[in-house]
């Protein structure tokens, strides 16, 4: 599973959405370079266009002005070289959980005998050998996500785009898959774009944190995080990460419907997640 | 296979129903030639078939469902698919589909039977028809139920518009399509049988007709009634056979 990560490069990406008889400007202007192997956390208030942006870097929405390039190449279309991880792990119910990791592969028209063998180091890389004649419905959320990240890693991707991928799981899961998926990335040397809620997620992953604009997004922090790899959460600098912490909640700054502390909902993940301090 | 715990309710239903019958028959007095006791239509049920005289009858009638079921519901597929997937297709079509669906199949039957002949064109012309309408409104139900993010997940992962269709819309509209064949497939027996009553030389309708005509063989009529009955069930069954086989395990 090597290969390498590739670059990104975003330049004045700007989309915008009808609503009504108006448009919403989801996106406005984004520039962004990612350099290979590198793994970029994007946050942002709710509503900002953080997965719109992971939809536009893997071509699944054109956006109206800009454009994303992949390795030099401007991408058009979904993209071999990227792949996808969503928040809901998309497992098609019917297939077996070993039939769902080789879906791509088969849509890509591998032969039996190579996909066979690509199945068998993708369940044993996620963990999930015992799983494979399971139905998805027959998992923990947290094995139905493996599930889906051994399915985005089926075709070798040089770019990982993760959209929430650990905010349906449990705090403690969640932390592990962190850690799983900093393994993960120090075997393959993928490139990783990350869409977070969670700022502590944020700065164990990222080389970079990325903060956006409530809407039209727009970058108004890139944040490098100095934190020496393989990062454990029990054994990070609490002063690198604090600090970091107190800079992207300066940059996320107060939301426009912040309600005093008593009365926050639960629903304002960033600030709730955020245990450390 | 079947549990005794599934078996003995359905004897025990069995049992009561032609209990029932034959009390029935007993109680009121009836003459065998308006409603003959259950043990005389078993007793020419066993002889008309093991002398010939259902079976071929029944053959054609299998023949013309068969074809009908497959003509009506491939077609609605096709349709129902089309429906689903172009709002201009829906509103072009559906009200002559309704319109078509509306009109009784009793009253086409004499016109299709005009058009296509006594032979088995008219049959599995009728059957089609009748078993369109649920197939294709099944098919189009559930080809718009599929999971929109599972269409974005085939798109990221760069599916061709007929890996779409037949790794991902046909499989998660095949608890649907399958409900509607269900249904398509009892009604597929109707049609045949008003086929054949609209003009035909062979099938069960027609033996139906001879029984209680020409032959005035009343328990003849109930043992071909009781073989279209055992027909409609049977293929009923292999519907949801086929549907244990492909969703059961879901």
């Amino acid at each position: 599973m090597t290969g390498g990560g590739a670059s990104l490069g975003l330049r004045d990406v700007a989309i915008s959405f009808p609503h009504g008889p108006a448009r919403i400007e989801a996106l406005g202007g984004i520039d962004l370079a990612v350099g290979g192997g590198e793994i970029v956390s994007l946050i942002g208030p709710n509503g900002c266009g953080k997965s719109t942006l992971l939809r536009v870097i893997g071509g699944l929405l054109a956006p109206d002005r800009g454009a994303v390039s992949l390795d030099g190449d401007r991408v058009t279309g979904p993209d071999e070289r990227v792949g996808l991880v969503f928040q809901e792990p998309r497992l098609l119910p019917w297939r077996s959980v070993a039939d769902n990791v080789t879906y791509p592969l088969e849509l890509a028209g591998w032969s039996r005998e190579r996909a066979d063998e690509r199945r068998r180091v993708l369940l044993r890389a996620v963990g999930l050998e015992s799983a494979a004649a399971a139905r998805p419905t027959q998992l923990s959320g947290g094995m139905r996500q493996r599930a889906a990240i051994a399915r985005a890693l089926a075709l070798e991707p040089r770019v990982l785009l993760l959209d929430e991928p650990f905010s349906a799981l449990d705090a403690l899961t969640r932390e592990r898959f962190n850690v799983e998926m900093q393994k993960l990335h120090a075997r393959t040397g993928t490139t990783i774009v990350l869409v977070t809620h969670s700022i502590p997620e944020a700065i164990f992953l990222g080389d970079r944190v990325v903060v956006l604009s409530p809407r039209p997004g727009r970058v108004v922090a890139d944040l490098r995080i100095d934190l020496p790899r393989p990062r454990a959460w029990e054994a990070l600098d609490e002063g690198i990460v604090s600090a970091a912490a107190r800079r992207i909640r300066d940059h996320l700054g107060p939301a426009d419907d912040q309600l005093p502390d008593a009365l926050t909902p639960p629903d304002r993940r960033i600030h709730d997640l955020w245990v450390g301090e | 296979m079947i549990r005794a715990s599934t078996a003995v309710p359905v004897v025990l239903a069995l049992v009561v129903f032609v209990a029932a019958w034959k009390a029935i028959v007993v109680v009121g007095g009836y003459p065998p030639f308006i409603l003959p006791p259950p043990e005389s239509v078993a007793a020419r049920f066993v002889d008309a078939w093991a002398s010939g005289v259902i079976g071929p009858h029944a053959a054609a009638t299998l023949v013309e469902i068969a074809l009908g079921f497959a003509v009506g519901a491939g077609l609605a597929l096709a349709v129902g698919y089309l429906l689903a997937r172009s709002a201009l297709a829906e509103r072009l079509l559906s009200p002559y589909l309704v319109a078509a669906q509306a009109t009784p199949i009793l009253a086409l039957a004499p016109l299709l039977a005009l058009w296509f002949g006594p032979g088995l064109t008219s049959k599995v012309v009728i059957c089609a028809l009748i078993v369109f309408f649920p197939v294709a409104v099944a098919t189009m139900v559930g080809i718009r139920s599929v999971d929109a993010r599972l269409l974005e997940l085939a798109r990221s992962l760069r599916a061709t518009r007929r890996q779409i269709v037949l790794t991902l819309e046909i499989p998660a509209a095949l608890p649907n399509i399958l409900g509607g064949m269900r249904v398509g497939v009892t009604l597929a027996v109707v049609g045949a049988i008003v086929g054949e009553w609209a003009g035909a030389e062979r099938g069960l309708g027609v033996l139906v007709n001879l029984a209680r005509g020409s032959l005035f063989d009343i328990p003849l009529m109930f043992a071909t009634l009781v073989t279209i009955a055992l027909v409609g069930v049977a293929l009923y069954l292999v519907v949801v056979f086929v549907e244990r086989r492909l969703v059961g395990v879901r």
